[in-house]
């Protein structure tokens, strides 16, 4: 997709903008008719993507209850996060501490896990599912059931600690390990980046191991100047979607501890959505600014991503 | 020379041999060490699915025991029938099923005609559009939430099932990125076979690509399924009305009662009723489910 993003963005440089006028009777009626198929999708985009977009930033200025119309305050939204709200740098924290780790356990693991996978092993479809059957459990289910693996007292978890003679660790009432207990939960989901990684492996050409392997290179030799550099387009796609996603982490927070303990688990979106949705009277335009300093967040890792992209991904051909 | 020969020629065997022994013993070695970390990590993945679905047989007593215990002491089926009394599952999967039926089919109709739209023909500004469209997959849903509330709220769609049904029908990004990409590997030829014999643009469409396509629509519908079945956030905003909740609500409602919170072999057997449905099409549509999470990382 980040890949596709590129290679759109590269075809249209140096293309002739075509004119309408320009255009051929047939041309035209073929244009038409592509237009009359996309204008769903015009539609849809106009509706749920450029106007909420322009008007969360509008809303971002203004003090909004819903029931009375919303009133113009500059930029007191911004100043009021920016320095006097210690749960917004608080959340932001929390927040990038899930970014981070969760990232490097997806892409670690998932990595590590496809190139077990992918190591000739008998039984490659069973294990796949075993691994992959976790992430496409529903979220709630999945939060319960964790709750209990987690619970402090009888948690599986705990358990499995005490097994390797560790004490055991009450994960949500100790604001030192609350954040720790998301990451382990959220290995639940490498299933999902280790099929695309698989993926990516299967589609190496034999052929150059075969040549590496001729030219007496060992396995981490391999790994580090074949395989790697072959899967770069992956990874930074990989990379690219779950730092999107981590950013917004919300339902397993909000059904598993609603930010406690003492805001230890707090995150961005949740504090968002309680200013928006559970604190009375709601503060439509705190969120919304809310929303939109996020939004910036995303843009500016998004964009350091996609332009050091040129250095260290490696496209064949 | 010759004499040198016969004494060094069975000593550079040997050692051969022995370097052959050794390479094999580490070979087998690797793979024991490669299906003994399999079988660890399957266990991790696997043992709290498990344990949720033998504790929803659990009589409550066994559930907090520590070190904890994986087969009920007696099967008490009726853990099931008691989780109904809490919660209206009928309503609920009603509901559900009303949001992703009707979900589904607008995803379908409107993904796929849109990406037949970008694939097959030119028409000015269409790789820009299509570059928008790819950029709109990066926007975060929280910049877009509380405006689409507020238009919702204004308009009375609050506590209603519009709002998680209607955007579907104006296709979505993802989906349509899938479906071109597949409807660019059909040849070209087919379809000018098909004008020749005097087909409609329309007739082309649903009559030649639609059937082509068929691996990339249930692709589509699996994920659709998916998203709509498992859906938090949106039901969470949009159905405050008991009566409206879904699947994941009410599961959560169950979860959250006062009283309830102990209840955790209820809550099993609660989460195990709204886990099964997409288990069993996970596992019908396996090959479609890896397909699906392969698209997205899909080098186009």
């Amino acid at each position: 997709m980040a890949t596709a993003f590129g290679s759109q963005l590269r075809a249209l440089r140096g293309v002739r903008r075509e004119r309408w006028r320009d255009l051929s009777p047939m041309r035209k009626r073929e244009a038409r008719f592509g237009l009359l198929f996309i204008t769903p999708w015009i539609i849809g985009v106009l509706l749920f993507n450029l106007f909420p977009f322009v008007a969360s930033f509008i809303l971002s200025f203004t003090r909004y209850n819903v029931v009375e119309p919303p009133v113009w305050r500059g930029l007191d939204n911004y100043s009021k996060i920016l320095t006097d709200d210690p749960l917004f740098w608080k959340s932001l924290g929390n927040t990038s501490v899930y970014v981070g780790g969760s990232v490097a356990i997806r892409i670690v693991l998932g990595f590590a896990l496809a190139l077990l996978l992918n190591a000739k092993v008998r039984f490659l479809g069973m294990w796949r599912t075993l691994f992959y059957v976790p992430s496409v459990v529903p979220i709630v289910a999945l939060s319960i059931v964790w709750l209990y693996v987690l619970n402090a007292r009888a948690g599986l978890l705990n358990w499995f600690l005490t097994l390797f003679g560790l004490p055991r660790v009450r994960w949500f009432a100790d604001p030192d390990y609350a954040m720790l207990a998301f990451l382990i939960m959220s290995t639940t989901w490498v299933g999902v980046t280790m099929v695309i990684f698989l993926a990516g492996l299967q589609g190496i050409p034999e052929e150059y191991y075969d040549a590496a392997k001729i030219d007496g290179a060992n396995w981490l030799q391999r790994l580090r100047r074949v395989t790697v550099p072959l899967m770069t387009p992956t990874i930074y796609l990989n990379v690219l979607i779950n730092i999107i996603a981590a950013f917004q982490v919300f339902t397993q927070i909000f059904i598993m501890t609603g930010g406690s303990p003492r805001d230890a688990t707090r995150t961005y979106v949740l504090h968002l959505f309680d200013h928006a949705f559970q604190y009375l009277p709601p503060e439509m335009g705190y969120s919304s600014a809310l929303a939109w300093i996020l939004f910036m967040i995303i843009f500016v890792f998004t964009a350091v991503i996609v332009v050091s992209s040129r250095r260290w991904v490696f496209y064949q051909g | 020379m010759t004499t040198v020969n016969n004494t060094r020629q069975p000593y550079i065997l040997e050692q051969a041999r022995r370097r052959d022994r050794q390479r094999r013993l580490w070979q087998i070695c690797g793979r024991l060490g490669l299906y003994g970390l399999l079988v660890g990590v399957s266990l991790w993945y696997m043992a709290p699915l498990f344990w949720m679905f033998m504790s929803s047989f659990m009589p409550l007593e066994q559930v907090g025991i520590f070190p904890p215990e994986w087969i009920p002491r007696q099967w008490q089926f009726h853990n099931y029938t008691d989780a109904l009394d809490f919660w209206d599952f009928g309503n609920s999967l009603k509901n559900t099923l009303i949001i992703t039926i009707f979900s589904l089919i607008g995803d379908l109709a409107s993904s796929t005609i849109v990406a037949y739209g970008f694939a097959r023909f030119r028409f000015p500004f269409r790789d820009a559009l299509f570059l928008i469209l790819l950029a709109t997959l990066m926007l975060p849903f929280a910049v877009r939430l509380i405006p689409v509330y507020i238009a919702y709220n204004e308009i009375g769609w609050v506590n209603t099932f519009w709002p998680l049904i209607a955007p579907n029908y104006f296709g979505s990004a993802f989906y349509i990125f899938i479906c071109r990409q597949f409807f660019l590997g059909i040849p070209q030829d087919l379809l000018d076979a098909a004008k020749i014999d005097g087909a409609s643009e329309f007739r082309i469409f649903t009559q030649v690509m639609v059937p082509l396509a068929k691996p990339a629509i249930v692709v589509i519908a699996i994920l659709s399924f998916q998203n709509s079945w498992n859906d938090f956030l949106g039901p969470l905003i949009y159905l405050q009305d008991a009566k409206l909740h879904t699947l994941a609500i009410g599961l959560y409602k169950f979860q959250s009662l006062p009283g309830q919170g102990g209840q955790y072999h209820l809550q099993m057997a609660a989460s195990v009723m709204m886990v099964m449905p997409v288990l069993i099409v996970f596992f019908m549509f396996q090959k479609q489910f890896i397909q699906g999470a392969n698209l997205s990382g899909m080098k186009g």
